[in-house]
């Protein structure tokens, strides 16, 4: 698993058909942080499930990456919400 | 198999312009993207639902196919049998190049008529994969399961693994096994593993959080003179000490005799019991000329 700690950017543009430029853009959105070493761009595997996301959204919803960071905000506050949901729940069962 | 009426999926008329259908899936899927409801499994079978209906009307040639066919349908086992030979020949195909979120199964229906998805030529959206599909499982327990840590094996998806449930775990709360997903692709890593907890509480004691309730009945006389009782808490009896003169609904605080704290070894919360005095019934007269006795005590004081 520790092989995947860093992922090069070039590999994963080649195999999910998307330009190194586009990533660059996620990271001046400050949607995926990229950083650099020995000249090679790599990015966090933690990030990998959402650099994935946010490419599906893009090409399968036509969204731009300002509507995709509109959207990742929400979806992260909607999953906030929904702990705090099961949070309360579980609390009001205290005084059922 | 049943015949699928694409038209209502999509929710337009058997004369809708291409652009109509366009317009309709788009505006769909949009609402179902899974990724737009996690979570939600009935709004990811919709979207592929849809899916299917846009790679049918969205593609002139299908369409055209579709609509001749929806007139004999009668004739839809015939032609799904035909099919088969060619049908299989994908599949094994398919089960090569496919994995992870992008896989559309697409229903018996459609493959009957347009053969496996591979075949036809669809809008040519990239089908490249890379880490594997993320599992999302639910596991039922009972609260005095996950008062102590323990490990147990799991089969997810015909594989046992072993994993460790921490003490404390909340009802409704989500673990990620890392890794246990599906295989990913050319080398990619595999995805993960989401474990929900379903917690069903089946002991006397209310949860909340790590904090635990529960009301005991106290008779009138420990109430009034104080004494000594024996309560459940949740792991073994303990002695309490009542207070005299101890009134009704008088809640005590038993300190870390709660739950464990959540990957915290060691730290529990609280148990906190509310007495409820039992006024005593069926006196005898002699308890009643007493009672009385008391009553009149208190009125002359």
């Amino acid at each position: 698993m520790e092989r995947y700690q860093y992922i090069e950017v070039k590999e994963f543009c080649m195999g999910h058909g998307v330009t190194t430029r586009f990533m660059r853009e996620l990271h001046e959105f400050g949607l995926i942080e990229i950083f650099q070493k020995n000249n090679v761009q790599y990015f966090s595997n933690e990030e990998l499930a959402k650099a994935e996301k946010i490419i599906r959204l893009y090409s399968d919803l036509d969204i731009n990456l300002e509507g995709i960071e509109v959207i990742h905000d929400l979806l992260e506050r909607i999953e906030h919400m929904q702990g705090e949901i099961i949070a309360l729940r579980n609390k009001l069962r205290v005084y059922e | 198999m049943k015949y699928i009426d694409y038209y209502s999926i999509l929710g337009i008329t058997k004369g809708a312009s291409q652009s109509d259908i366009k317009k309709a899936y788009r505006k769909l899927a949009r609402k179902y993207h899974p990724d737009v409801n996690p979570n939600d499994s009935e709004a990811e079978r919709k979207f592929k639902q849809i899916n299917e209906a846009n790679e049918v009307l969205g593609n002139v040639e299908n369409r055209k196919k579709y609509d001749e066919y929806g007139k004999d349908w009668q004739h839809a086992d015939e032609i799904a049998k035909a099919r088969k030979a060619q049908q299989q020949h994908q599949r094994s195909y398919q089960s090569q190049h496919s994995d992870g979120f992008r896989e559309q199964d697409f229903s018996d229906f459609f493959e009957s008529m347009f053969g496996g998805r591979s075949s036809a030529d669809f809008s040519g959206k990239q089908q490249v994969k890379f880490r594997g599909q993320d599992y999302n499982a639910e596991l039922i327990l009972k609260l005095n399961e996950v008062y102590t840590t323990h490990k147990r094996t799991l089969t997810v998806n015909g594989r046992n693994i072993r994993i460790t449930i921490p003490a404390g775990i909340e009802n409704g709360q989500t673990i990620k096994i890392k890794g246990h997903g599906g295989p990913g692709r050319s080398g990619g890593p595999k995805g993960d593993l989401f474990i929900t907890f379903s917690i069903e509480n089946n002991s006397g004691f209310k949860r909340d959080g790590d904090n635990l309730y529960k009301t005991i009945d106290l008779d009138l006389y420990t109430a009034v003179l104080g004494g000594e009782i024996m309560v459940d808490t949740f792991d073994g009896k303990v002695k309490l000490k009542v207070k005299p003169e101890t009134q009704n609904g008088t809640r005590v605080k038993l300190k870390s005799k709660g739950f464990p704290v959540y990957k915290r070894e060691g730290h529990f919360g609280d148990l906190f019991i509310t007495y409820r005095v039992k006024t005593p019934t069926n006196l005898t007269s002699k308890e009643k000329e007493l009672f009385r006795e008391l009553a009149s005590l208190k009125a002359t004081k």
